[in-house]
């Protein structure tokens, strides 16, 4: 059986899934309307955590809090189900594609056999939506993917029940209960206001001080761990920033469609200034993207090139504090 | 980032048929999505990434054919697996596979722990004991 679903392709799966699965409902949330209204903007530095043998940095809050958070903030109900035994979650699903509803699962990406090879690691916290099911294949849409695809029984086993961090536990997810209309305003509001506290907070690992305690980091690299690993570690920000789903510039470019999406919807011709000034400073992100490609590439870089770079992320933070700060004061 | 920018430079997306969605700005202003066919600045990054993978594995495996290590090491290169990734499918805890690294304690390994070593890296018990017949 096959539901009529609407496949659209995302930047961020997560965003996407979600925007996917509202518009199937009805409901006509867009990407950047749901990760700005899930407050998804961040930065955040894990020196102690290590991804890929580099610190972990990431431009984004944990997996799943996007979505609980634009739920809670638009009255939406969702249930969330996670399973022990995989012919149960298998059983469970198909019960649900028999009732026509199209499932949003987390899997892990390492089998998802049509990525390509070169993006398959251990990474469980993507999603992507179940919305039908012909003999022992599962029609698959995938948000970050151009098309529909499809994975069979045994695959999709696999992917629902990876291991290692933030296993998915073949955790799937639907929406169960709408409000009668969405209080898009009141989220909207909301939801700047909390990523502004999210990348002001007086912590040194989280938001535009993390981004300065970053830049401090990399100065003190190249002499504490050698070039070779420093390169490393600047190759694993870069594909944060840009890799993983962000739609470009660590996430930016979304948030200045939000805003702009935002101006019009709280009427408030301010807020395209600031889309604006976003969008530029995400060009500034992916400047810095740039310089750092040039050092990874090399392996023989002047130490002033890191230096450099480092003063960049140092001119990013302060721009972004700025940002920020007005942004506050503009959403009352 | 406006819409002429974005990067249309050769990648591995081509491979699996697909483009990346990018977010960029049109002549008026209004934010639009484009799709990209990759980006050289992250696609070397990835590859950097890919290439110290390639390096670790070589070093296990040269590693192995001195007799010095076991061949988990190496497959958890193959299978691109940190220890905390293999521990997770192992059920076991971190420790106990180190002590597996040992070719000592490896060659005394049960079949059963054996084989749940060849299912974890999607390979018989005979590839497992000797890399030179995996195909990697």
């Amino acid at each position: 059986m096959e539901i009529d679903f609407k496949h659209k392709q995302s930047a961020h799966c997560e965003n996407g899934v979600i925007s996917n699965l509202l518009i199937h409902n009805g409901y006509n949330i867009s990407e950047p309307l749901a990760f700005g209204i899930g407050s998804g903007l961040f930065f955040v530095y894990l020196p102690f955590l290590k991804v890929n043998l580099a610190p972990a940095i990431s431009f984004r809050p944990m997996p799943g809090i996007i979505f609980k958070r634009l739920c809670k903030r638009l009255n939406i109900k969702i249930k969330r189900q996670k399973f022990k035994n995989p012919a149960a979650a298998k059983a469970e699903l198909n019960h649900l594609l028999q009732k026509k509803i199209p499932v949003g699962l987390q899997v892990g990406v390492y089998n998802l056999t049509y990525f390509p090879d070169e993006y398959r690691f251990h990474f469980n916290a993507h999603n992507l939506v179940v919305y039908g099911k012909k003999e022992d294949t599962y029609l698959i849409s995938d948000p970050v993917m151009e098309n529909t695809t499809v994975l069979t029984a045994k695959e999709l086993e696999k992917v629902r029940f990876a291991k290692g961090a933030f296993a998915p536990k073949g955790q799937m997810y639907y929406p169960t209960h709408f409000p009668e209309k969405l209080p898009l305003e009141k989220a909207i509001k909301k939801a700047i206001k909390a990523t502004c506290r999210d990348m002001l907070a007086p912590v040194p690992i989280v938001g535009v001080k993390g981004m300065r305690t970053v830049a401090k980091a990399i100065k003190k690299w190249p002499k504490k761990i050698g070039v070779k690993k420093t390169n490393h570690y600047l190759g694993q920000i870069v594909r944060m920033q840009e890799e993983i789903g962000t739609g470009g510039g660590g996430f930016r470019f979304i948030y200045g469609a939000f805003l702009q999406e935002a101006a019009e919807i709280l009427k408030k011709p301010k807020l395209e200034d600031f889309s604006k000034e976003i969008t530029a400073i995400g060009d500034l992100w992916r400047d810095f993207a740039i310089d750092a490609s040039r050092l990874y590439k090399n392996r023989s870089s002047k130490s002033d090139g890191y230096e450099k770079v480092a003063n960049k992320l140092l001119v990013l933070a302060d721009k972004e504090e700025n940002f920020f700060k007005r942004l506050k004061k503009e959403i009352v | 980032m406006k819409v002429e920018e974005v990067p249309q430079d050769k990648s591995s997306l081509k491979n699996a048929k697909t483009k990346e969605l990018c977010y960029a700005v049109n002549k008026d202003g209004k934010y639009v999505t484009k799709l990209s066919d990759g980006w050289d600045v992250k696609t070397i990054a990835l590859n950097k990434s890919l290439e110290l993978i390639e390096e670790r594995k070589e070093h296990f495996k040269t590693e192995f054919l001195k007799g010095k290590i076991s061949p988990i090491p190496y497959y958890m290169e193959v299978n691109r697996m940190d220890l905390n990734v293999l521990a997770s499918y192992m059920n076991q805890w971190k420790w106990t596979l180190k002590r597996h690294f040992k070719p000592t304690v490896f060659n005394k390994l049960s079949e059963k722990v054996l084989q749940k070593y060849a299912d974890t890296f999607n390979i018989n018990i005979a590839q497992l004991k000797d890399i030179t017949q995996n195909g990697n």
